[in-house]
């Protein structure tokens, strides 16, 4: 779900340092917007009459276009998957220990597609964007999306890229829900599909949480019900208090504890001494809060939460996963994390469990990790290996 | 797992037939199953190394604690449940045996027996806990809790009025390959049993 680990890895130590290494480093890399001119229509009933993605790719697509992998970003996610803008640039693409020559997804033998997601405000069309019949920024009024709209979009660009079927869909927490979409939405068009932290749909203290966060932005003066842009105003302090709540959900009590436990920044608690006390703890979220609120869009925030909470892979299947999985044809890998309690284990063995019953090839791994929802996106062997290993073999058959 | 016993279980499992193996280890067998007899399944497993060897071989892995049972499979959901040298590591192997004949319709249960003469002999002679090449731990260290010998794993059977359908021990040398077949409790060193209800 986030993207912000970069602070907290940077931190915490390492065992396995890939992203330093400049050579398994896709290197410097570019995006590039493809636009859609064909209407897209979407669950809601409404059409979008043109849009753009923002896209990134690394790798050659080979002759037989066999080798396509598809990224699906989570809550706060883009494009920039991985590599560099710049010879100067500190910070790498969200998943840059993942995905580079040499790593679990190996630029090297794949073509690896990655795309800012609409509704998102990287790049490709949602809140931020002129909607053509007003003039105007859409803001609050963009179209509410579900992740199948995701897929059909994503779709768009399969077709425009000449990939006939993704030797691979991958995604963690809301991306494992949009790879789990396109393996039942396009079943043809997906033979792996690799699930990671993710759920068949959320839970009820997952929808709690979204919607302190929502509150949140909602709340703001700034965010003027939506309208902020015209007003010429950032609900800073609302996507903060969203963002601060969200990334406490994302790590473990043990990580923080570990990472910052009770260590001061400033002050001191000593008796007869009066001065203001922070904790490191409080100057991360407050850091962590700040830095979301100066790029991310409010409305976006509130758009893609609820397609989180909308997600119910098997609600068109008389709320039977089983049936849901039937559509697929693809083979699974299905990963979690111990200490993840926003996108438990538990959720991905309902998975499992599903494929199972469906009689679908799966296979699955509890990653024993110490932090929390985070996870996916930080460097951990065993993840590294079940990961690379899958992936290898994918790679043997394209 | 031996060769041998791998051999056995093969021809004891229908082709294109659906199978569960409980603590698949590296997934060979699952590998050759489906390689030889078109049979698909999935192999549950908790050791990361196993499990990231069975992703590579291409065999279905699930992580899971077989000690946790299995109850998140439905009855009858597979055509054989198989268990190899695991009986004797789990907390309660009866009631494995149970929860195996509920989602399967059958069984396949291999076990080293503990009745084998050499296990016999190192109690009996030397006055230690036998030490082998199937049983190479110490008993402080070892994972193996539950040990019977082929006679005490078909008293169980009985008490649960569970039909053998076929049974086969493995002996490793001779002259023990040619008695294995007259006493099996004291010759064979792995049972394999075949079970349905």
């Amino acid at each position: 779900m986030s993207d912000s680990s970069a602070h907290l890895q940077s931190n915490h130590e390492s065992t396995d340092d890939l992203s330093r290494e400049p050579q398994r480093s896709v290197g410097l890399v570019a995006p590039e917007i493809y636009r859609f001119d064909q209407p897209l229509g979407l669950s809601c009933g409404r059409t979008l009459r043109s849009y753009e993605l923002m896209v990134e790719t690394y790798g050659q697509l080979n002759a037989a276009k066999s080798n396509a992998v598809l990224i699906c970003h989570a809550l706060s996610g883009d494009h920039h998957a991985a590599g560099y803008y710049s010879e100067d640039d500190k910070k790498p693409g969200w998943w840059d220990d993942y995905i580079g020559p040499g790593k679990p997804i190996d630029s090297d033998r794949f073509f690896i597609v990655c795309l800012n997601n609409l509704g998102g405000c990287d790049g490709s069309t949602g809140p931020r964007s002129i909607d053509p019949d007003t003039g105007k920024a859409w803001g609050k009024d963009f179209p509410p999306l579900r992740v199948r709209d995701w897929v059909s979009s994503q779709r768009e660009l399969a077709d425009r890229l000449g990939i006939e079927q993704w030797a691979v869909v991958i995604g963690g927490s809301l991306g494992g829900m949009n790879a789990m979409r396109w393996a039942v939405d396009c079943p043809e068009r997906v033979r792996h599909c690799v699930v990671i932290a993710s759920a068949l749909k959320l839970t009820a203290q997952n929808i709690a949480f979204n919607e302190i966060a929502r509150r949140a932005i909602r709340s703001d003066p700034d965010f003027h019900n939506g309208d902020f842009a015209e007003h010429g105003t950032v609900p800073r302090n609302g996507l903060a208090l969203a963002r601060m709540v969200g990334h406490v959900t994302y790590l473990s009590d043990a990580l923080m504890g570990l990472r910052f436990g009770r260590e001061l920044r400033s002050g001191s608690l000593q008796r007869g001494l009066e001065s203001p006390v922070e904790f490191q703890v409080e100057s991360y979220l407050q850091y962590q809060g700040e830095k979301f609120a100066e790029s991310f869009d409010a409305n976006t925030y509130i758009l893609i939460t609820k397609m989180l909470d909308y997600f119910d892979l098997a609600r068109d299947y008389q709320d039977d996963p089983v049936r849901a999985f039937r559509q697929t044809q693809c083979k699974f890998l299905v990963l979690s994390f111990t200490s993840d309690w926003r996108f438990a284990p538990d959720r991905s063995r309902e998975i499992v469990n599903a494929l199972i019953a469906a009689n679908r090839d799966v296979s699955s791994a509890c990653i024993e990790s110490d932090m929390g929802h985070d996870a996916f996106l930080l460097p951990n062997e065993r993840y590294e290996t079940a990961l690379g290993t899958y992936m290898a073999r994918v790679a043997e058959e394209c | 797992m031996l060769r041998i016993d791998l051999d056995i279980l093969q021809q004891w499992i229908t082709p294109d037939s659906r199978v569960l193996d409980l603590g698949c280890g590296q997934g060979d067998l699952l590998r050759a199953l489906s390689d030889k007899r078109q049979v698909e399944g999935y192999g549950l497993e908790i050791d990361p190394d196993n499990i990231a060897t069975c992703i590579g071989k291409g065999v279905n892995v699930i992580e899971q604690d077989l000690n946790e049972g299995l109850s998140n499979f439905a009855d009858d959901s597979f055509d054989t449940v198989v268990m190899t040298y695991s009986l004797q590591v789990l907390r309660r192997p009866d009631l494995m045996i149970d929860e195996m004949l509920r989602v399967g319709r059958e069984c396949v249960v291999t076990f080293p027996n503990f009745g084998n003469i050499r296990t016999r002999c190192s109690l009996l002679f030397r006055g230690r806990m036998p030490v082998t090449k199937q049983l190479s731990h110490q008993w402080y260290d070892t994972p193996n809790i539950h040990f019977c010998t082929v006679r005490d794993f078909e008293d169980l059977c009985r008490q649960k009025a569970i039909r053998v359908l076929e049974r086969s021990v493995v002996a490793e040398r001779n002259p023990d390959t040619l008695l294995k077949g007259l006493w099996p409790n004291v010759f064979g060193t792995t049972a394999i049993y075949r079970l349905t209800r």
